[in-house]
């Protein structure tokens, strides 16, 4: 990371840190002088805009937890303190809860990306893999954060989720019960999730750095997939990418504020604003949409650990993907078959995202099947065949060339998030 | 298949409800109309003469049965709500009767309400409650305008994050309010488990009888609560059912948010200010990849 | 941005100083209610006030109330009480000033200063040492009044500091005898 700085520290004092802790050639060689692609498209700059709701959780929540009160008997009513008494509270907690759609919704376009791009592909297999580990994180911090608030999905979810692990062969059970910390979802649950859901967050800060660093060692991939060859194939970050990322964050933050001044309930459920009660189950328990097409792969399966291993297979999978594509090819840009293929997975996870919020009856849990069989065939059929089927485009010798014959290098790109209320 | 779609959306519409009587056979979704409110859209504000009205009608109609238990008297006054004055608040929580102590003696007390209490429930718990009105629970009103949405199938709800509809609540209230007819239809007979309404979405008709009705809705355990004139309006409004309904709902929507017009009042100087920002963003960022191939 | 050649700023500069201008802005708007979610919410700022009965308190007896979650001593003091507290001449004072919220801030510390105006029997001050904030304790200490066991600070009659190292007499709140029998706080 260090070593693309240009710093020479200048004054006695700079010269003294820098000789015991090069913390600031460190920040310069990784933000500043950092050597990027100069032919990055806005699908690229999701990743600012991730660091940007990463940061913006972390305050707004840390905020948030100096009013709230993780007891089962307090915790609804101390949402509703926040929202009611406390100075802008309401302002904090629909930037909370809306931040998280706002988080995945970046999150989802961030993967695409990588996956019409090849990002996954050697030399960057270890940032992918973090990626994953970075995306299991923020699904367990989510689940949790929105248990907190007590009302009745979060318990029935809460509920729902932890009887997962009941699926487990021997010890599910043993598992559930030590959860949840008793016999039911109850404080001791809600206590727990609380420090968890605080912890979690700090956790995907430190695997993001990793993140950086890995692809920082292995550069930038970007739209054409060719390593950067000369001087000429890369522009410093900082003023270039610095700007870039700012604007895409500002513009984000408009369809981020929309939805929490205008219509912050709009991504929630009514239901939640009704009191946790365990005697009285929704009709119809759904989670949080992002969570929508693991749900329909987990209801796809009829039998109990088979749902449950499907599920948590959807995303073992990612892990393996470096190792699914054969194609010699990066870049999804110079791949006609791979492309047609890609849109189909794209337009596939949204009707996965679709039939989990559907009730799990008739043509929806058929429906629900072939998209769930479909997705594993994806990546476990259609990925390593057409490495070998594929004829690609001829690719270009470099970025420079590929900018010099102009759009070329900016195929459209990837596929917006599944969203489904 | 529209049998299939039918049993699809009364299922979908019972998953709105929470404390819903188990669906028991498949009926019709009820259609809940969107109403126009001055609340709605990105300059909404609550018209304060009806949510002053909407009290009134609570305080003499609904608060017998249903709580009110997270607004407190001060909140009468406070900025964006009735807007009543300090005194004219003083004076409404002084007709209430709240339970304090101890005092020295150990003994709880009744004293007059000040503006620092909460509305006092009508009932002391849920089984006090249900025991009262015969099995029923009469849900609390402080958030029950945002707990409670009719179902908007695809693709409405896509069009409704852009129109800014978030105004499901208030309008199922007034739909429900409106809709008791004024006998049950006739293929329930006698003896059902409270009043048929077309628009309540958490029941449903599970009489053989009822089968080819094709009836929205279901029993509910809420007798009809409004008639004409049952509360008396100064300032001249229609004393109809239709006008306490909608005061009402406008008051439910305040009560269960208090801070909307504030919201949408930031929230218009943040969207104007990051437009102008981004815009400004995108500039600086052209002059200065200016000189690269890109 | 380096200026080398040219003094005067040129448009493509006025583009950079406007869009920092406007950053520099929105963060300052964007902190604000980060801040201000710290200071009292509506809840607790509807406590503010309290009315308390005094009708039963007795002469030479005390009562403490709780107010903004502080003890308030609401004293009924005897005329000898009142008389030593009158007696003591001003210079004599460790803090000259009355410390009253309900009087200018340089009220001499005369014993009708410290009391409430018109029915000097009553005293009523905020119950914390203005030394560490321990709660003193009634009937004692070297004066009569209170006295504070943390550090040793000796208060008289009408609540003055006048020994240890506390450096300011009790403070007396905002107060008024909303009828005959109840003292409004705050």
């Amino acid at each position: 990371m260090a070593g693309h700085s240009n710093y020479v520290p200048q004054s006695a004092a700079a010269k003294w840190l820098e000789s015991r802790l090069p913390v600031i050639s460190l920040m310069r060689g990784s933000f500043v002088d950092f050597p990027t692609p100069k032919n990055l498209n806005y699908w690229w700059t999701f990743g600012g805009i991730l660091f940007f709701m990463l940061i913006a959780q972390l305050i707004t929540g840390i905020v948030l937890a100096m009013h709230y009160t993780p007891n089962a008997g307090l915790a609804f009513d101390s949402v509703e303190h926040i929202m009611r008494d406390v100075n802008f509270g309401w302002m904090l907690r629909y930037l909370h809860s809306n931040g998280a759609s706002m988080f995945f919704i970046a999150v989802y376009i961030h993967i695409f990306r990588g996956l019409y791009y090849g990002s996954y592909k050697a030399p960057r297999e270890i940032s992918w893999i973090l990626g994953v580990i970075i995306f299991l994180i923020m699904m367990g911090t989510a689940f949790m954060g929105y248990v907190l608030p007590w009302g009745q999905m979060s318990f029935w979810g809460a509920t729902v989720i932890t009887n997962l692990f009941s699926a487990i062969p021997m010890v599910g059970d043993a598992i559930r019960t030590w959860l949840w910390g008793g016999f039911a979802v109850d404080n001791a649950t809600l206590n727990r999730f609380f420090s968890l859901h605080y912890l979690l967050p700090f956790m995907i800060f430190g695997v993001v750095i990793l993140h950086v660093w890995a692809f920082h060692t292995t550069g930038n991939n970007n739209p054409t997939g060719v390593q950067p060859k000369t001087k000429q194939d890369t522009i410093p970050f900082h003023p270039y990418y610095t700007v870039k990322d700012f604007f895409a964050i500002i513009v984000f933050m408009i369809v981020f504020a929309w939805f929490a001044f205008y219509v912050p309930n709009y991504m929630g459920h009514p239901d939640n604003y009704i009191e946790a009660n365990p005697l009285v189950t929704p009709a119809h328990i759904v989670p949080e949409w992002y969570f929508l097409p693991f749900y329909a792969i987990l209801r796809a399966v009829p039998d109990k650990l088979g749902g449950v291993a499907a599920m948590f297979g959807a995303i073992a999978v990612l892990f393996v993907l470096p190792w699914l594509d054969t194609s010699k090819v990066r870049s999804g840009a110079y791949r006609p078959l791979f492309k047609q293929f890609f849109w189909i997975f794209a337009l596939n996870a949204v009707a996965l995202g679709y039939l989990g919020a559907m009730p799990a009856e008739g043509t929806y849990v058929l429906l629900a099947r072939i998209c769930t069989v479909y997705y594993f065939a994806h990546f476990l059929i259609i990925l390593p065949m057409l490495g070998f089927l594929e004829k690609p485009r001829p690719v270009p010798t470099s970025i420079s060339e590929a900018v010099l014959k102009s759009g070329s290098g900016k195929p459209a790109g990837a596929a917006a998030a599944p969203e489904t209320k | 298949m529209s049998t299939m779609i039918k049993m699809v959306r009364s299922l979908a519409a019972v998953a709105a409800i929470a404390a819903a009587t188990p669906a028991l056979a498949a009926g019709e979704a009820p259609h809940i109309e969107r109403e126009q409110w001055s609340f709605s859209g990105p300059f909404g504000f609550y018209d304060r003469g009806q949510v002053q009205r909407g009290l009134k009608v609570y305080r003499e109609v609904c608060a017998s049965c249903h709580g009110l238990r997270q607004v407190a008297f001060r909140n009468l006054a406070d900025y964006g709500g009735p807007s009543f004055t300090e005194d004219q608040a003083k004076q409404i929580a002084s007709e209430y009767t709240v339970v304090d102590g101890p005092n020295d003696d150990g003994d709880m007390y009744e004293r007059p309400g000040i503006l620092a209490d909460k509305f006092p429930s009508p009932f002391p718990n849920e089984q006090a409650a249900r025991a009262s009105n015969g099995g029923a629970y009469p849900p609390d009103f402080s958030l029950l305008a945002k707990a409670r949405a009719g179902h908007r199938g695809f693709p409405w709800f896509v069009f409704d994050a852009v129109t800014q509809y978030q105004e499901q609540g208030p309008d199922y209230i007034y739909a429900l309010l409106t809709s008791y007819p004024e006998d049950n239809p006739a293929c329930l007979g006698e003896d059902i488990d409270g009043y048929y309404n077309p628009k309540f979405l958490g029941g449903s008709v599970t009489a053989e009888e009822c089968a080819h009705e094709h009836l929205t809705g279901g029993p509910i355990g809420m007798a009809p609560p409004l008639s004409e004139e049952i509360v008396e309006y100064t300032d001249g409004t229609p004393m109809t059912v239709e006008q306490y309904a909608r005061d009402v709902a406008a008051f439910m929507m305040w009560a269960a948010e208090p801070h909307l017009e504030e919201r949408k009042k930031i929230g218009f100087r943040v969207m104007v200010f990051l437009i102008f920002f981004a815009g400004l963003l995108y500039f600086t960022k052209k002059k200065l990849w200016r000189n690269v191939d890109h | 941005m380096v200026h080398t050649d040219q003094a005067e700023p040129t448009r493509r500069d006025f583009l950079y100083i406007a869009t920092g201008a406007m950053g520099v802005v929105g963060a300052g708007a964007l902190v604000w209610p980060f801040i201000d979610q710290m200071n009292p919410d509506a809840s607790a700022l509807a406590l503010a006030s309290i009315e308390v009965d005094v009708s039963a308190v007795e002469e030479g007896q005390s009562i403490t109330v709780k107010w903004r979650g502080k003890p308030v001593f609401i004293r009924n003091r005897t005329e000898t009480e009142v008389e030593e507290a009158k007696a003591v001449p001003v210079a004599d004072l460790k803090d000259p000033l009355a410390r009253n919220a309900n009087l200018p801030a340089d009220a001499q510390a005369t014993d009708p200063n410290r009391g409430v105006a018109g029915q000097e029997n009553w005293l009523v001050q905020v119950g914390i040492c203005t030394h560490l904030g321990c709660v003193p304790i009634g009937d004692s200490g070297d004066f009569g009044g209170w006295f504070c066991p943390c550090h040793g600070s000796h208060y008289d009659t009408a609540g003055r500091i006048r020994k240890g190292p506390a450096p300011e007499n009790l403070l007396i709140p905002p107060l008024e005898f909303a009828s005959d029998s109840t003292i409004k706080i705050g």
